[in-house]
C-alpha cells in the first residue's frame, strides 16, 4: 500500500485555504439560529385551553427562529410554587415561568426587570389595576408581565330563580348584560339579609372558611369593604381598630348562615355547593358555571356572575392575576421578553380569553369588553359583567395594601378567616384581635 | 516479563505481584465486597437524606430573605409562636393516639389471623394489607370524598339511623378524629403483618406448658406473648412514631391543617410556613424539630431492645 506524506508547505496551505473558506462563507441562518427558550406555563382546568398557549407560543417562535419547550405545570397541590421555590434556589430552570399573585415579590431578587416590556404595553393595551401594580412591581420596577391565562375574579355567582324567589332580587336587573350595573342597593347589609334569607329556604351561601385561597379572598373583600385592615401600607400592625371590628361582626352574622361545615372548605366545594343546587351564590370565578354547563345545564342556565356588594368604605372584589416572570438567571432573556410582548398583544389576549370561556381575564383597561364575555352562555351574557367592565369595583387582593411579603403570610396562613371563624365560634372579639395582632407581629420578619 | 529482577547484583522480588495479590485479597475479603455491594445505597443515602438533612440545618440558620446569618434565630422566634406550640401539641397527640391504636388493632387481628388455619389465612392476610399496599395519596383522597363536606358518604348512611350530619372536617375534635382515623387505617396492616410473624415464632411449647400449668387465656398473653414480642414490638413502635410523627400527605389531603390550624403537624405547617409564606428558612426549623422529640424516643426504646438483646 503506498502512503502519500503530507509536507509542510502543502499543510500551511491547506489550513489557509480551510481558514479562508470558514471566513469568507456566507453566515447560514439555522431553522433556530436565535437559540432556545424553555417555558413553564400554568397548566390550565379548561380542556384545550392549552392549545391557545402552545399555538401563539409557536407562531412567535417560527417567526424569530427560536427552539421553544413548554412545560405545563399544574397548580394542583402547589406544584408551581414548588417549581418556583426549587429553581429560585437552583438559580436554574425554565426563561419563563407562570407564577401566583404573591410570588413575584417572593422572587424579586431572582426576576429580570421588565420594564422595557411593561411600559409599551401599557400603553398598547391601557392601564393596569392597582392590584396588578401592588403584586407585579416594586419600588418601580415592574417584576413580572400580568398573565392573561389563570387571571380571575372572585365575584358573586348567583343563581336568578333562588335569589328572586327567596331574597327578593333581581341579579340580572342589577347587572344587565351589555349596559352598566344598577347596584346602588347592592349593599353588605342587602347581602347580608339575602344570604339569611336564602338560608332560611334552605339555600345558603355557599361561602368558605377554610385556609384555602377561596375562603381567604371573599373575607379580604369584605373586610376591606369596611376598611378594615391587618397591616396597614407602611407596615405597622392595625388589628385593634374599630373598622376590624365592624368587620369582625358583620362577618359573624354571615357565618351564622353558612353551612355548619364551610371551615373545612376548600377550593372545590364552593363549586360543588352550587353545581349540586343546594346554594343561592357562591364567590368564585366562572368555573363552577362552565362544569355547571356540562354537569348540571338546569342550573348553569340560572347562574348570574355579577359585582360585589358594596361597604361602607367601597365595593371591593377579589382580583387574582397570575404573571409571567423572567428569571434573571435566564439563558437567553430577551426572546424571553419578545415573546412575553407577544402574550400580551390585544389578538392573543382575546385568544386566551376566547379558549378559556370567558375565565382568563386581562389585567389592562382597554381589554374588559371582549365579545367573549358578552357572547357566553346560557343564559347568554352571564359573564358580561365578570371583567368589571365599567370599574364598577376595585378589584383588590386580600391583605393589601400591607407590604406584599406580610401580606403573602397574612394570606396564606389564612389570619382573616381564621380570626372572624375564632370570633364566631365564641371566643372574645378582644381575645380574638389580640391573637390575629399575634400572628401579624410574627409575619414581620425580615 | 521477568517476575524477577537483578539490581547491582543483588535479587530484587518484583513489587507488581505482591501488589496485584494484596488488591485480590482485599477485593476478596467479605467486607470489602458487602462495602461495594452497599455502595449504591450509601450513594443514595448520602445524595438524598445526608445532603438535604445538612442542607436543611444551613436554610435553618439564615433569615427569611436568605441573605443573612442568625444563628438560632430562627429557633428562638418559633418558641415564642402560639401556633408553634400547638404544632408539638397536636403532632403528638396525633402520633401517640395513631401509634397506639395501630399497635392495638394490629395486635389483636394478628391474633385472630394466626388462629385460621393454613389456606384461608393467605387470603385474609392479602385482604387486610391492602391499605397499607395502596398509595396513602390515593386512599386519602377516597376518604376525603366519604367526608366530603357536601357529598358525605358517612353522614348520608348515618341519615338512615337519623344521626348527623357530622361535621367530619369542619369541627376540631371530628377533624382530628379523622386524620388520625385514616392514619390508622392506613398503618394497621404493617403492625398486623409484624405481629403476626412475631407470633408465628413463638415456640408452641410454651403455650402446651403454660396450658398444662392451668393458665388462662390473659395469662398466657401477659406471661408468654407479650414478653416474647416486645422486641418486635419496640421496634415497630418505634418505626411507626417516626414515620407517623414525619406525615404529611393524610393531614395535607384531608384538611389541610384547618380548621382553625387543629390538625396542623410538623410537616404540614412546615410546608404551610415555608412553602406557602416563601418563609424557607423558618420552614425548615419547624420540620427540623422533630429530630430532637425522635431522638429522645429513639433512645428509650432501642435502649430497650439492646438490654434485653444482651439478657438473651
Amino acid at each position: 500500500m503506498s502512503r502519500k506524506t503530507l509536507t509542510r508547505r502543502q499543510f500551511v496551505a491547506a489550513t489557509a485555504m480551510s481558514s479562508t473558506a470558514l471566513i469568507a462563507a456566507p453566515y447560514v441562518r439555522g431553522a433556530y439560529a436565535a437559540g432556545k427558550l424553555s417555558i413553564g406555563f400554568w397548566d390550565h382546568w379548561v380542556p384545550n385551553a392549552n392549545d391557545a398557549s402552545t399555538a401563539l407560543v409557536k407562531e412567535w417562535a417560527d417567526k424569530e427562529k427560536v427552539e421553544v419547550s413548554i412545560d405545563y405545570i399544574t397548580s394542583n397541590n402547589k406544584k408551581i410554587e414548588l417549581t418556583a421555590a426549587a429553581e429560585a434556589q437552583a438559580k436554574s430552570g425554565h426563561d419563563i415561568l407562570q407564577m401566583p399573585s404573591w410570588w413575584p415579590h417572593a422572587y424579586s431578587e431572582n426576576l429580570e426587570p421588565l420594564n422595557d416590556v411593561m411600559e409599551p404595553l401599557i400603553k398598547q393595551n391601557g392601564e393596569v389595576n392597582g392590584t396588578v401594580k401592588y403584586l407585579g412591581q416594586s419600588g418601580g420596577k415592574w417584576l413580572a408581565v400580568p398573565a392573561t391565562p389563570g387571571s380571575q375574579i372572585k365575584g358573586p355567582c348567583s343563581r336568578i330563580d333562588l335569589m328572586k324567589k327567596h331574597a327578593g332580587i333581581d341579579v340580572q336587573e342589577m347587572y344587565p348584560a351589555g349596559s352598566p350595573p344598577k347596584a346602588d342597593n347592592w349593599t353588605m347589609e342587602t347581602f347580608l339579609k339575602a344570604a339569611e334569607a336564602c338560608q332560611k329556604a334552605g339555600f345558603p351561601f355557599g361561602i368558605g372558611l377554610g385556609e384555602t385561597t377561596d375562603s381567604v379572598d371573599t373575607a379580604g373583600a369584605i373586610f376591606q369593604s369596611f376598611g378594615a385592615e391587618l397591616v396597614n401600607a407602611k407596615g405597622d400592625v392595625t388589628v385593634k381598630t374599630d373598622e376590624v371590628r365592624q368587620a369582625l361582626e358583620f362577618y359573624k352574622k354571615l357565618i351564622a348562615v353558612l353551612p355548619a361545615d364551610a371551615p373545612s372548605w376548600d377550593d372545590a366545594s364552593n363549586n360543588k355547593w352550587l353545581i349540586s343546587g343546594r346554594g343561592a351564590m357562591i364567590l368564585n370565578p366562572p368555573s363552577a358555571w362552565a362544569v355547571a354547563k356540562r354537569d348540571a345545564p338546569q342550573v348553569a342556565e340560572q347562574c348570574w356572575t355579577h359585582g360585589f356588594p358594596a361597604g361602607p368604605k367601597g365595593r371591593f372584589a377579589p382580583f387574582l392575576p397570575y404573571f409571567w416572570g423572567v428569571w434573571s438567571f435566564g439563558k437567553n432573556k430577551e426572546a424571553a421578553k419578545s415573546l412575553l410582548v407577544h402574550l400580551s398583544s390585544p389578538a392573543a389576549i382575546a385568544k386566551f380569553v376566547e379558549a378559556s370561556g370567558g375565565y382568563d381575564l386581562p389585567a389592562y383597561a382597554n381589554m374588559t369588553t371582549l365579545k367573549t364575555w358578552a357572547e357566553v352562555g346560557p343564559p347568554k351574557g352571564t359573564l358580561y359583567h365578570y371583567p368589571n367592565p365599567y370599574n364598577h369595583q376595585t378589584l383588590s387582593i386580600a391583605a393589601s395594601p400591607a407590604p406584599p411579603k406580610i401580606a403573602q403570610q397574612i394570606y396564606f396562613q389564612a389570619t382573616l378567616t381564621k380570626m372572624a371563624l375564632r370570633f364566631a365560634q365564641g371566643e372574645k372579639l378582644d381575645t380574638a384581635l389580640a391573637w390575629a395582632e399575634g400572628e401579624c407581629e410574627g409575619f414581620m420578619r425580615t | 516479563m521477568a517476575d524477577v529482577v537483578v539490581e547491582q547484583g543483588r535479587l530484587v522480588r518484583s513489587a507488581r505481584p505482591r501488589k496485584a495479590a494484596s488488591l485480590r485479597n482485599v477485593l476478596g475479603r467479605k467486607s470489602t465486597v458487602a462495602f461495594f455491594l452497599t455502595l449504591p445505597l450509601i450513594l443514595l443515602i448520602v445524595l438524598l437524606v445526608l445532603y438535604p438533612a445538612f442542607y436543611s440545618l444551613y436554610l435553618a440558620t439564615l433569615n427569611k430573605a436568605m441573605t443573612k446569618f442568625v444563628g438560632l434565630g430562627n429557633f428562638t422566634f418559633l418558641f415564642k409562636r402560639e401556633t408553634f406550640w400547638m404544632v408539638v401539641k397536636q403532632s403528638c397527640i396525633f402520633a401517640i393516639t395513631a401509634v397506639f391504636f395501630k399497635a392495638l388493632i394490629g395486635f389483636i387481628v394478628a391474633h385472630f389471623v394466626h388462629n385460621i388455619p393454613g389456606k384461608k389465612q393467605r387470603k385474609w392476610r392479602g385482604m387486610l394489607l391492602v391499605p397499607w399496599v395502596i398509595p396513602p395519596a390515593m386512599s386519602t383522597l377516597a376518604w376525603l370524598w366519604l367526608f366530603d363536606p357536601s357529598y358525605s358518604a358517612f353522614n348520608y348512611t348515618l341519615s338512615f339511623f337519623g344521626v348527623g350530619p357530622i361535621p367530619w372536617l369542619g369541627d376540631t375534635f371530628w377533624a382530628r378524629f379523622s386524620v388520625i382515623l385514616v392514619n390508622v387505617w392506613y398503618g394497621a396492616p404493617f403492625f398486623l403483618i409484624m405481629y403476626l410473624a412475631a407470633l408465628k415464632s413463638v415456640p408452641d411449647q410454651l403455650y402446651e406448658a403454660a396450658a398444662i400449668d392451668g393458665a388462662n387465656w390473659w395469662q398466657r398473653i401477659w406471661f408468654i406473648t407479650l414478653p416474647m414480642m416486645r422486641n418486635i414490638i419496640a421496634i415497630t413502635t418505634l418505626f411507626s412514631l417516626i414515620v407517623t410523627f414525619a406525615n404529611f400527605d393524610i393531614v395535607r389531603i384531608l384538611t389541610s391543617g384547618g380548621p382553625l390550624d387543629r390538625t396542623h403537624l410538623f410537616a404540614t405547617w412546615a410546608f404551610q410556613v415555608g412553602i406557602q409564606s416563601s418563609d424557607i428558612p423558618l420552614g425548615a426549623c419547624v420540620s427540623l424539630f422533630m429530630v430532637p422529640i425522635l431522638a429522645v424516643a429513639a433512645v428509650f426504646i432501642l435502649r430497650d431492645v439492646n438490654k434485653r438483646g444482651n439478657e438473651a
